[in-house]
């Protein structure tokens, strides 16, 4: 028989293209069979996500409300397509373990397609720990549904009532008729059924038989065999390599370019088109060398501020603060501020994402159909990007994200994958653009550099005033979650790119819980400040003045967890606390640490977080991600700064913007808190915001001297061990 | 200038014509189409494109490929030719990586360190390890699957 043709979407297939997708669990014979029998599901992220593609100028590829399918297939397999990207942190694992619990299949039955803008409906992009509180719940309702139907359809196959049936790895039996069985392979083939999804019951938490057990990365073996293709692989007959000659500072202006010693080497091909000098060659090093050879001058762009003045800088560009948030009255909060008063800001500098794999892409015509293999956290918004630059229609442009090398935030933006599309075209050629180390950090939109001023009061161990205005960093967690009466917050700026022009001297973006570092640090480090001016314990302290029941457990658990011992401030020992909430979850942390008051180095012996995310659906993953974040947050904590004058980044590589190393491994313990049946939250960036505090908290237990600048360098330590 | 540079490739004897001075790596990834080993800073300071010459880790990115004439070059792709190597199934087990990029750099330099140190220590492990980078943080992960591998090792080839 001849199955139906789907009737939703456009699911352009187009040929498939050499020398992709050919690793890994996925098969692509199942995608490419689509058109063929089985059981579909199709359904959204959530009703906000899904309108978001509305608004955008364009979209397409796949059915136009939603963003994820699921397809039982007649050989037995199931495969779920995602527009999300895997950046390693673990969104193929954790939606093949939803699927194989509430479906009852072997996990090892799942194939996950994620990032490819032909074959995976829209996604808006990966990033803001969005995938399991929004994308998660969907495919359980879908696997329900799906299991659901196949139930439905077994019962009438079998003669039997749905409700006595058994589902167990895709076969389904029947009790009382003993040898009465049938697959889901089975049931579906030569159908095609397709359903939306309907709102059938996903598995109560006391009948869930996977989540919170051990799964195998669905990406380990292409990864520990280097089989794991990322942009930058994908190599084409006729591939050329392009190098492109870049500014030496942001403003700078190109005032002329002489290309002909490049053009003098054999095989290279210059390209000049609307202001972009690119030096094509079959071989990368070669096309880099050729560029080399170019004479270019550049206008030096006017004189701006630099890391040691930006922040001055930010105050005097910034509009004044919008009040995000009020309550009481803060004269009556300064009258009652009977213990003390403590007024401090807070720095912290722009940081770099630093992923190891920099922005690559490559890009391939053919038949008129242009594809870009692109590291991008947000594959459908490089597809519009391409389509612009181009004037493509939508089904001329495909985008593979296949896997990513690191994105952090750094890869929400792709100018790298529209540069390789635009010399593709030009060239006639497949075009490959691969930055390098002083590319990645030189358009890197940095975590942006912030300040923070707190002045807060307390009497008798409870705050009693809190005045915070936060420039650049943005408002999100800028209000303080203590019960305090009087209490103002007004922020303005952020990562978001609504700021004043030049204000920041170069882009800002999103970094690993954007905003939320930045405020949490000031936070815990004022209200660490206030626990030692009224001599009160900080645990004790937080406790008094803090009503909401999720963030006292996490304290409570990671302190009791930790052995702490009461104590004030400094007391020698060394140890910090802080908590915090992003996006719903939260997070407490304590810090062993030791100072080296010579030198003002700091050594992180030990670092225990409690997190509370939810129902966790893959602890592992989380514990992959906390870990991660450790280790991530004692960069930004302690070492990670970028540089810069005028317009010029200085950092260029690694040996001038020191990363987290092996030798820096704290003893890490990751407690996950059991939240019951509680929606499940992301676990990408919660982890990482009370890295800064923790540590500042730490460092001045250990020598009293309060540190109010991140990165916390040995000269800082020094600095601040002077004044204290 | 060109020439001929001739070495064994994981095993299997492989000539280039090319300018001796141009690094391996690029000779790697371009002319021979062996990606598995990475690009991520240039200038030897990541490790991402790890590669054992004779039993030594280099960072290909800086070494010419005129020095590894007449000599034996192992890559990622010649690591468990026949079966995962106990490194890797290590590094599988520990899930010892989030997004895999610098992961072959640290599972070659890994497998080298335990041609010369089969038993290493835990200090022996991270001083070898510490000029390898990993922005995903999974260094905890890789210390203990490189310890599984040495124990694993025990009394045995590789």
């Amino acid at each position: 028989m001849t199955p139906p043709v789907i009737a939703r979407g456009d699911l352009a297939m187009g040929e498939p293209v050499t020398g992709e997708l050919a690793t890994g669990d996925l098969k692509r014979r199942d995608f490419f069979a689509i058109a063929g029998a089985g059981l579909f599901v199709f359904f959204r992220s959530s009703p906000a996500e899904a309108q978001e593609p509305a608004r955008l100028p364009t979209r397409q590829s796949g059915p136009t409300d939603l963003n994820a399918y699921l397809k039982i297939g007649a050989d037995g397999r199931v495969a779920c397509m995602a527009g999300k990207v895997e950046l390693g942190q673990g969104v193929m694992t954790e939606l093949a373990l939803v699927l194989a619990e509430e479906l009852d299949v072997a996990f090892d039955s799942i194939d996950v397609l994620v990032g490819d803008t032909d074959l995976c409906p829209y996604d808006m992009g990966t990033f803001g720990s969005m995938t399991t509180p929004l994308l998660i719940p969907s495919v359980r309702h879908a696997g329900a549904e799906a299991r659901a139907v196949l139930v439905q359809m077994a019962a009438e196959k079998l003669g039997a009532p749905a409700e006595r049936l058994q589902v167990k790895s895709g076969v389904i039996s029947d009790p009382g008729q003993p040898g009465a069985t049938v697959t889901y392979a089975q049931l579906v083939e030569g159908k095609r059924i397709e359903r939306h999804l309907a709102g059938v019951a996903v598995k109560p938490a006391s009948r869930l038989q996977m989540f919170g057990k051990p799964a195998r990365r669905k990406d380990a073996l292409d990864k520990v065999t280097g089989q794991a293709k990322y942009a930058g692989d994908m190599l084409f007959p006729g591939l050329l390599h392009a190098a492109i000659l870049r500014p030496p500072a942001h403003g700078a202006k190109l005032k002329s370019a002489d290309t002909s010693a490049a053009e003098k080497v054999a095989g290279v091909q210059v390209i000049k088109d609307s202001g972009m000098i690119a030096v094509l060659h079959s071989r990368p090093d070669i096309a880099r060398e050729a560029l080399a050879a170019v004479k270019a001058e550049f206008e030096n762009p006017p004189s701006g501020p630099d890391d040691a003045t930006i922040f001055d800088h930010i105050r005097k560009t910034a509009p004044q603060p919008r009040v995000v948030g009020q309550t009481g009255d803060l004269a009556e909060g300064e009258r009652l501020s009977t213990g003390g008063i403590v007024e401090n800001t807070y720095l912290n500098s722009y940081v770099a994402h630093a992923s190891i794999e920099t922005h690559s892409a490559t890009a391939r015509f053919e038949d008129g159909k242009i594809t870009v293999w692109a590291s991008s956290q947000a594959p459908f918004q490089v597809k519009n990007a391409v389509m612009n630059a181009l004037g493509l229609p939508a089904d001329k442009v495909r985008i593979v994200s296949r896997y990513v090398g690191g994105g952090f935030g750094g890869k929400t933006e792709a100018d790298q994958g529209v540069e390789a599309a635009r010399l593709a075209k030009i060239a006639g050629q497949p075009v490959q653009v691969v930055y390098n180390r002083q590319e990645e950090f030189f358009y890197d939109r940095f975590r942006p550099a912030a300040v923070m001023k707190i002045r807060a009061g307390v009497a008798a161990g409870k705050i009693v005033l809190w005045d915070g205005q936060v420039w650049g960093a943005g408002e999100r967690e800028a209000l303080p979650f203590y019960d305090i009466p009087h209490r103002r917050t007004a922020s303005v700026g952020g990562w978001m790119g609504a700021n004043p022009p030049g204000m920041n001297p170069f882009n800002v973006g999103a970094w690993r819980a954007p905003s939320v570092n930045s405020n949490t640090f000031a936070r815990e480090s004022h209200v660490d400040a206030l626990a030692a001016k009224a001599g009160i314990d900080p645990l004790e302290f937080r406790l008094n003045n803090l009503s909401n029941p999720r963030i006292r457990r996490v304290l409570e658990i990671v302190a009791k967890q930790f052995g702490w011992k009461p104590g004030r401030a400094p007391s020698g020992r060394g140890v910090g606390i802080a908590c915090g909430v992003y996006s719903n979850a939260c997070n407490a942390a304590i810090a062993e640490v030791t100072v080296d008051r010579a030198t003002g180095a700091v050594r992180v012996k030990r670092i225990m977080m409690a997190l509370d995310v939810g129902l966790v659906v893959n602890p592992d993953g989380i514990r992959q991600q906390a870990e991660g974040s450790v280790m991530m947050g004692l960069g930004y904590a302690l070492t990670e700064e970028v540089k810069f004058r005028n317009g010029e980044v200085l950092v260029r590589n690694f040996d001038s913007y020191p990363l987290p190393r092996f030798s820096w491994l704290p003893q890490v313990e990751i407690v996950l808190v059991d939240a019951g049946e509680a929606a499940s939250l992301g676990g990408g960036e919660p982890p990482i915001i009370t890295m800064g505090a923790v540590l500042a908290n730490a460092i001045y237990d250990a020598v009293g001297a309060r540190l109010l600048q991140l990165p916390m360098t040995p000269e800082r330590v020094k600095a601040a061990l002077a004044k204290a | 200038m060109e020439r001929t540079i001739s070495f064994r490739l994981n095993g299997k004897p492989t000539s280039v014509k090319t300018d001796g001075q141009r690094m391996l790596l690029w000779v790697l990834r371009s002319d021979l189409g062996l990606t598995g080993t990475k690009f991520g800073c240039g200038e030897g300071l990541c490790g991402a494109c790890t590669v054992i010459v004779g039993h030594e880790a280099v960072r290909s990115c800086v070494t010419p490929v005129q020095a590894v004439d007449g000599k034996q070059v192992l890559t990622i792709e010649g690591i468990g030719q026949n079966g995962l190597h106990a490194v890797q199934q290590a590094f599988l087990n520990h899930h010892a990586f989030q997004c895999g990029y610098c992961t072959a750099g640290m599972i070659v330099s890994a497998y080298a360190l335990l041609l010369r140190t089969p038993h290493p220590t835990r200090e022996q492990i991270v001083s070898h390890m510490d000029d390898h980078l990993c922005r995903c943080g999974a260094h905890g992960r890789i210390v203990e699957a490189i310890q599984e591998a040495a124990g694993a090792r025990t009394g045995g080839a590789a």
